[in-house]
């Protein structure tokens, strides 16, 4: 105590010292790189191996896609231009470009028409997407497959514009019975839509595809990337009706209808795609009349959809599985009859539940529909395989050719799968 | 005067069938079941129409035909002398063979790749996350060409292996990878305990077998014993003894030597040959499927929540106890099933063999022998009951899985 009167305090803090910056390997990129590459001897490690793996990559592969080729008329031009180096032929994309995209029968002159068609199927996709479009551009969608339909296998616009009728004449009868009886609905529409075809089908002039304004192609001469997109929509589009009808079937409690619908489904789901193209290809056209003749685009497109209905159908089970029990009730409570409980109460919901599911379907089958190369159809991968590999100035591309797919099929389904998680955020209602 | 009303049934009118929940469902099924039947009949007759136009009739007596063709990658004994339906077994097994590799090693890759999609390591994760999104998004079709086309285009001719510099040579003297296969040492009995091969295998099987049983019974012991006394004794390395020394012994019975593969004139011979086909499949199927179930072990894992490991370590378990007792089994259980369906994409997508030209049961039942015979029908047939056995034994023995880890709820 004495001390303190004798001796003055020397030094008397008079604010805060102000806090000093962390130390150098504790801040910005230092801390980063030490928290998440070299946090310890294991994981420095696995970071050396990772970079060298990269390394090992880009060395690779850098400078045989930077010198690569992009204008020549062979393998042998190629080689030529590089003169030794290292580098790809890329020139086998651009001088096979619209053979990869449309396969090497098409018309020429009418590149112009799958083209506009898949402009149009953006627009046409674009208010099913995205629900902020206002919602008139629907009855554009509802109209876009009979465009297409006409765009792409030409043909005298009768056969487009009369199946559009019978489904326009379908749709009304429908309005109009199935407002009392939805049994009585279902039936009306499905005798209308028949009634129209058939008269207008018996009206449409013979010979009027040969003097039509886009001249026919038939579906054989059908090929390249547009194959599989063609395929890929046509089936998953056809097929998430038909599934929704599989999975309402399959929690039904008629069990005729219940096991039928079982069956099918366990069927499809335990046989591979390829073994159903070869039912398309070799089988099926035994099950039709003797006269007809069916073309095997038809016949796949029956199959793949088959195969990818089941699946979805299983997908949606899931999602009427995973609504409360309480929602059914409600409905019930509320004194809907099954179609109005489900049309408006149970499936948007389960619907929603499934999106995620559906899209994987949706991808899968995507890129299931390169297997129909398998049964001599003429698609991107058989496009590669036959008539470009086997060609004589293109004879050894692989790199480039096979890369060029798989980019190709990438960037669709990637791009697909990131839409369906920003609708899986956009559609969630729930807070956490 | 009764003024008695009628009963009930007599009140039955025809529009009741549809309005009335009593008789609806009735109704319904009778439509469809009228449908149905007409639909069968009316494909059915086409197909017996069109057969006789054809001049086709159904018969399986194919089978028994020479089929004429060879196949090299086989099992079993197989010439060109014996029949379809020898030639449907040997693809059968084929198909077995690459879907039983595939499903190995596919779920290596997916382990490691999940597991280390979840690591702190920031690159290690994004490189796992660039390898799951790349393979899931790019047709297996294509994956199998690819690696087939650096099977028979990148990899060297036997020819590059000859010559006094040759331009490649083999690994470790052991294995060569040619454009032709891959050539890998194959062990043999000098001195089997029986004449025939088969049976040597299969009393190395049983004798490894017999070691896991005893190493079970161990491990049952140690359990009691830790469960009567609190400590457990050490079995490590008396289990390991129990693995080796039979094993050892045996081998050293029957003189193990490996037939290692030699350049003879323009080619190899000796050691198991294992062909180019096989392995691009092998190879596509496991690394595409693998970045599935990376995604399915990732998502496992994730299933478990923190405060399960947090709890275990609160009651003073190691890391290693943690992992093997806590978390493990509770993320089985999450992984399991998806991994079992995957397996079956396996064995569904082995069915791409035709593509490469791997003699599956696609290539040769359904493949050389359909197009051989004209039988589309019977090989398409016999062929979708193949695959529907195989998927619906798979998801049975998923079944019994299932039942067997469900939650017991007492």
């Amino acid at each position: 105590m004495a001390d303190q009167t004798t001796n003055p305090i020397a030094f008397v803090a008079e604010g805060t010292i102000p806090p000093s910056p962390p130390p150098g390997n504790e801040t910005g990129v230092i801390k980063w790189l030490r928290e998440n590459l070299f946090s310890g001897v294991a994981n420095t490690l696995l970071t050396v191996l990772s970079l060298m793996l990269i390394y090992v990559l880009l060395k690779n592969t850098l400078p045989w896609i930077l010198n690569g080729v992009w204008d020549a008329n062979s393998l042998a031009e190629c080689r030529e231009i590089l003169d030794g180096m290292t580098g790809a032929c890329f020139a086998v994309l651009t001088e096979r470009w619209p053979q990869l995209i449309y396969g090497f029968k098409y018309p020429t002159d009418a590149y112009w028409r799958p083209n506009l068609a898949f402009v149009l199927m953006l627009v046409a996709f674009a208010p099913v997407l995205f629900f902020d479009l206002p919602r008139k551009l629907l009855l554009f969608t509802a109209a876009f497959p009979f465009i297409a339909f006409w765009l792409i296998w030409g043909g005298t616009i009768l056969v487009p514009i009369v199946a559009l009728i019978g489904i326009v004449a379908a749709a009304t009868v429908f309005q109009k019975l199935g407002r009392n009886s939805f049994a009585a609905g279902f039936f009306g529409t499905i005798v209308t839509a028949l009634v129209v075809w058939n008269v207008g089908g018996a009206l449409i002039p013979d010979g009027a595809s040969e003097s039509a304004w886009l001249s026919p192609v038939p579906s054989r001469d059908l090929g390249g990337f547009m194959l599989n997109m063609m395929l890929g929509v046509t089936c998953v589009s056809l097929s998430i009706p038909l599934g929704i009808a599989l999975a309402l079937g399959r929690q039904s409690d008629m069990p005729l209808i219940k096991w039928v619908c079982v069956i099918f489904i366990e069927f499809i789901r335990g046989v591979p795609l390829i073994t159903l193209l070869f039912v398309a290809s070799v089988m099926l056209s035994y099950f039709f009349p003797p006269e007809s003749t069916v073309d095997l685009f038809l016949r796949v497109v029956i199959m793949i959809t088959m195969f990818s209905a089941a699946y979805i159908a299983e997908v949606i089970r899931g999602g009427l599985a995973a609504l409360p029990r309480g929602q059914y009730e409600a409905a019930d409570s509320l004194g809907l009859d099954y179609p109005q409980a489900m049309r408006l109460i149970i499936l948007p919901q389960a619907l929603k539940i499934s999106i995620p599911g559906i899209v994987n379907v949706a991808v899968g089958l995507f890129k299931d529909t390169t297997l129909v190369s398998v049964i001599s159809m003429f698609d991107l991968v058989g496009m590669i395989r036959g008539p470009i590999l086997a060609s004589t100035e293109w004879n050894g591309v692989y790199w480039e050719l096979l890369g060029f797919a798989a980019l190709l099929f990438f960037v669709v389904c990637y791009g697909i799968s990131q839409y369906s998680q920003w609708l899986e955020r956009r559609l969630a209602t729930d807070h956490h | 005067m009764s003024t008695m009303t009628d009963p009930p049934k007599s009140d039955f009118r025809l529009t009741m069938l549809i309005n009335d929940t009593r008789y609806r469902s009735l109704t319904f099924q009778v439509i469809a079941a009228i449908v149905i039947a007409l639909s069968i009949w009316y494909l059915g007759n086409n197909l017996i129409q069109n057969l006789r136009a054809a001049g086709l009739n159904i018969s399986y007596s194919f089978l028994g035909d020479a089929a004429g063709y060879d196949i090299n990658q086989r099992l079993v004994e197989y010439d060109s002398q014996s029949s379809h339906g020898r030639a449907a077994l040997v693809g059968l097994l084929n198909t077995l063979l690459v879907a039983f590799l595939a499903c190995i090693t596919a779920t290596i890759f997916g382990v490691i790749a999940g597991v280390l999609r979840l690591s702190n390591n920031w690159l290690v994760s994004k490189l796992m996350a660039v390898y799951v999104e790349i393979f899931r998004n790019i047709p297996v079709l294509i994956w199998i060409i690819i690696i087939f086309t650096i099977m028979t285009a990148v990899l060297p001719g036997p020819r590059a292996f000859r010559g006094d510099n040759p331009t490649s040579s083999m690994l470790l003297d052991l294995f060569a990878f040619t454009n032709r296969g891959v050539y890998v040492p194959r062990p043999e009995f000098a001195n089997g305990l029986f004449g025939a091969a088969v049976l040597n295998w299969l009393l190395v099987i049983a004798v490894l077998v017999g070691s896991w049983f005893v190493t079970r019974e161990i491990n049952n012991r140690a359990m009691k014993t830790q469960e009567e006394t609190g400590e457990r004794p050490n079995t490590m390395l008396l289990n390991l003894a129990v693995w080796l020394v039979p094993f050892v012994i045996l081998m050293f019975l029957m003189g193990l030597t490996w037939n290692v593969p030699a350049l003879k004139g323009f080619n190899f011979s000796g050691g198991i040959k294992v062909g180019g086909p096989l392995i691009a499949l092998w190879f596509a199927l496991s690394i595409y499927t693998g970045a599935f179930i990376a995604e399915n072990v990732r998502a496992g894992i994730q299933a478990v929540s923190k405060g399960q490991t947090e709890a275990a370590a609160a009651l003073g378990l190691r890391q290693g106890r943690i992992m093997n007792l806590v978390i493990l089994p509770q993320a089985l259980r999450v992984i399991i099933p998806p991994l079992i369906s995957q397996y079956l994409n396996i064995t569904k997508n082995s069915s791409l063999a035709i593509a490469v030209g791997y003699a599956d049961i696609t290539a040769t039942l359904g493949g050389i022998t359909l197009n051989q015979t004209g039988r589309a029908i019977e090989c398409v047939l016999l062929l979708m009951l193949f695959y529907l056995t195989a998927s619906l034994l798979i998801s049975m023995v998923m079944n019994v899985y299932n039942a067997s880890v469900k939650l017991k709820e007492r």
